[in-house]
């Protein structure tokens, strides 16, 4: 929660005792929730049944330095004791230690109002379930500054990483890092094909360590660029929740509702990688349906209605390597290939960049 | 007290030589003391002793006995001088301070008396390094007149409960508060910072405590940026012992425990 906000907010309730935080912009929000059964003893309600909750703010650092050492924590302390004290405006941290010694930190609390963002999972459009640690382990390649990353649904259920670049960045001296997920590193996969979100990196960086800690599934929500991408961990003691808010696509002028058949104009993209990849899979999917986002974006290009052949060598090239951009001959082979017959309703004027050498139709 | 074997060759008399087979033993010590650049040596027949001041406040001393080294003779009845303690740590430890098993630095430390240098011989796997260090005008110490007769109240602690406290203290606290009393919280250490008070406890009863005098409720403060310098003599020692008098001056002596078993005093 550290890496998101400033201030922990405590609200203890009947389902548990809640910790939130939200970040400055506001674009970044978490929730643990620890159900009474986490706690020895959980008595979240004052002396009288009536007493209003009572909500609470702290100083992050403050709540912190409490919990300094993890190590020596884990050795030395038996039982940590919270209190709210209202009369006196003091949260009560008290930790029993090993040999009697017993530590009581009394941190000063503000009073504030509920801390809640608006969201709603159920009404996601697509979900991705995996160990934390298949992400973990996707999210190492990237580097520690990046800031932004783009989760995107390929066809044949492939799940895509990759480094959002600014539009404004100079392409040509961009690195970009693209990686793919097959179906079957996640245990679940219910996602509509075609859609991609980018958000922030750092704050989902805090949720997969705390996550891969304890060995968590993480649930992934997501919907349209532009709503919230949730994460979820569920556990029988703690339901945590991380909300982050995604980019927009602007470019995105009334996009169709994907219906079977309708096809777009390739784009004739400058960022080599990003499109060869995703036509070489297209050409493989059947009946890929939908479309993303418009040009300038770094999402995936339009994909193509199906292809009659499949190309052998794309084959080879569907085992992604991340970050290497394929051949420049390729992309022609493909633009090619790209015109099948009976693709209903492919515009005719196709862009082909490069002449074909091959000459494969 | 047995007088040690005669001057060197050379036939100067030095008013103060002493030999150690392992340097480690008094630059350990040292360096528990040392929060100041200066620092007084008093040496008499029992052994050595090495004051370091801080504004009138704070007064710590590391206790060398006689027994230490293997050989210890002083001429004169006392010999006093003032040098700069880090000058002096940093040849004690001139052949590096990790400390590997089997080696260790010999030394000889000489000196002719007023005016002339201190003179330090270290020896490790055959290389000899010489070093001399200039010597001051002593300066009148402070006599906190600190009487064992006069506690109120003294605890003895094994140090291991203490370190962690001491070394996790809200240094945004601009004191810390000792409680000593027979009743509880017995011995409570307190900070005052930004985020809020903390308090640290510590049972009568507990494994921690060796012996628990406390006659009296006794609630002290002190400036924590002078405590925070013994937190080193803390981390080498093995017990500490808390004692206040009733003006509120607080003693803490702490025992460690050197590579060859032998005690010695830092207060």
């Amino acid at each position: 929660l550290s890496r998101i906000g400033d201030e922990l907010y405590l609200e203890p309730t009947e389902k548990g005792l809640s910790l939130r935080a939200v970040n400055s912009s506001r674009s970044a929000f978490a929730s643990f929730l620890f159900a009474p059964l986490f706690f020895q003893l959980y008595e979240p309600g004052g002396p009288t049944p009536d007493t209003e909750r009572f909500r609470c703010k702290v100083h992050m650092k403050s709540f912190l330095g409490v919990f300094r050492s993890l190590p020596s924590l884990e050795k030395s302390v038996g039982k940590c004791l919270i209190l709210l004290k209202p009369r006196t405006s003091r949260l009560v941290l008290q930790l029993h230690c090993k040999y009697g010694v017993t530590k009581t930190h009394n941190l000063a609390f503000q009073e504030c109002e509920r801390l809640q963002a608006v969201f709603d999972t159920q009404h996601c459009s697509s979900r991705l379930c995996a160990p934390a640690r298949v992400l973990a382990d996707a999210v190492v390649h990237f580097p520690p500054t990046l800031a932004e990353v783009t989760l995107g649904t390929g066809p044949g259920g492939k799940i895509s990483l990759r480094n959002y670049v600014d539009d404004e960045a100079e392409l040509s001296k961009t690195m970009v890092t693209e990686l793919w997920l097959a179906e079957d590193e996640f245990q679940s996969v219910a996602v509509s094909p075609g859609s991609h979100i980018t958000f922030c990196l750092k704050e989902f960086r805090g949720l997969l360590t705390f996550a891969e800690a304890s060995n968590l599934l993480l649930t992934i929500s997501f919907d349209e660029p532009g709503r919230p991408v949730i994460f979820t961990l569920d556990d029988t003691v703690l339901e945590v929740h991380l909300v982050l808010a995604t980019l927009s696509d602007l470019e995105s002028s009334s996009l169709p509702t994907p219906t079977n058949g309708v096809s777009h104009l390739p784009t004739p993209a400058d960022n080599l990688a990003d499109d060869l990849e995703s036509y070489m899979v297209a050409l493989e999917n059947s009946g890929c349906e939908g479309a993303s986002g418009g040009p300038p974006s770094p999402t995936f290009p339009l994909h193509t209605p199906r292809a009659a052949q499949s190309d052998p060598e794309e084959e080879e090239e569907d085992r992604a390597v991340p970050g290497t951009p394929p051949h420049k001959k390729f992309r022609s082979l493909f633009f090619g290939s790209v015109l099948t017959p009976g693709g209903p309703g492919l515009a005719p004027t196709q862009e082909v960049l490069a002449e074909d050498s091959d000459g494969e139709y | 007290m047995p007088f040690s074997a005669p001057p060197p060759a050379s036939g100067e008399p030095f008013v103060l030589s002493a030999s150690l087979d392992n340097a480690r033993h008094l630059s350990s010590l040292l360096r528990a003391v040392h929060f100041q650049d200066h620092a007084t040596c008093f040496a008499t027949a029992s052994g050595l002793r090495v004051t370091v001041e801080d504004a009138k406040c704070i007064q710590a001393n590391a206790f060398i006995q006689a027994e230490i080294f293997q050989e210890f003779a002083v001429q004169e009845e006392s010999v006093m001088f003032r040098i700069n303690l880090s000058v002096l740590l940093d040849c004690l430890t001139i052949f590096g301070t990790s400390s590997l098993p089997g080696t260790s630095t010999a030394l000889r430390m000489c000196y002719r008396g007023y005016g002339y240098p201190l003179m330090l011989f270290l020896e490790e796997g055959g290389v000899v390094t010489v070093c001399k260090i200039n010597t001051q005008e002593p300066e009148e110490l402070l006599d906190f007149d600190f009487c064992s007769t006069k506690v109120v109240n003294k605890i003895i602690l094994q140090s291991e409960g203490l370190r962690e406290a001491f070394a996790e203290l809200d240094m945004t606290s601009e004191v810390l508060q000792i409680t000593m009393s027979p009743d509880k919280p017995y011995f409570r250490l307190s900070t005052f910072g930004n985020a809020g008070s903390a308090h640290l406890d510590y049972p009568r009863d507990s494994d921690l405590m060796e012996a628990f005098h406390c006659n009296q409720t006794q609630t002290n403060r002190y400036k924590i940026s002078l405590l925070k310098p013994s937190t080193k003599a803390l981390a080498l020692s093995c017990k500490v012992s808390i004692r206040t008098d009733a003006q509120g001056f607080l003693s803490l002596q702490y025992m460690i425990r050197n590579e060859d078993g032998q005690i010695c005093f830092v207060e």
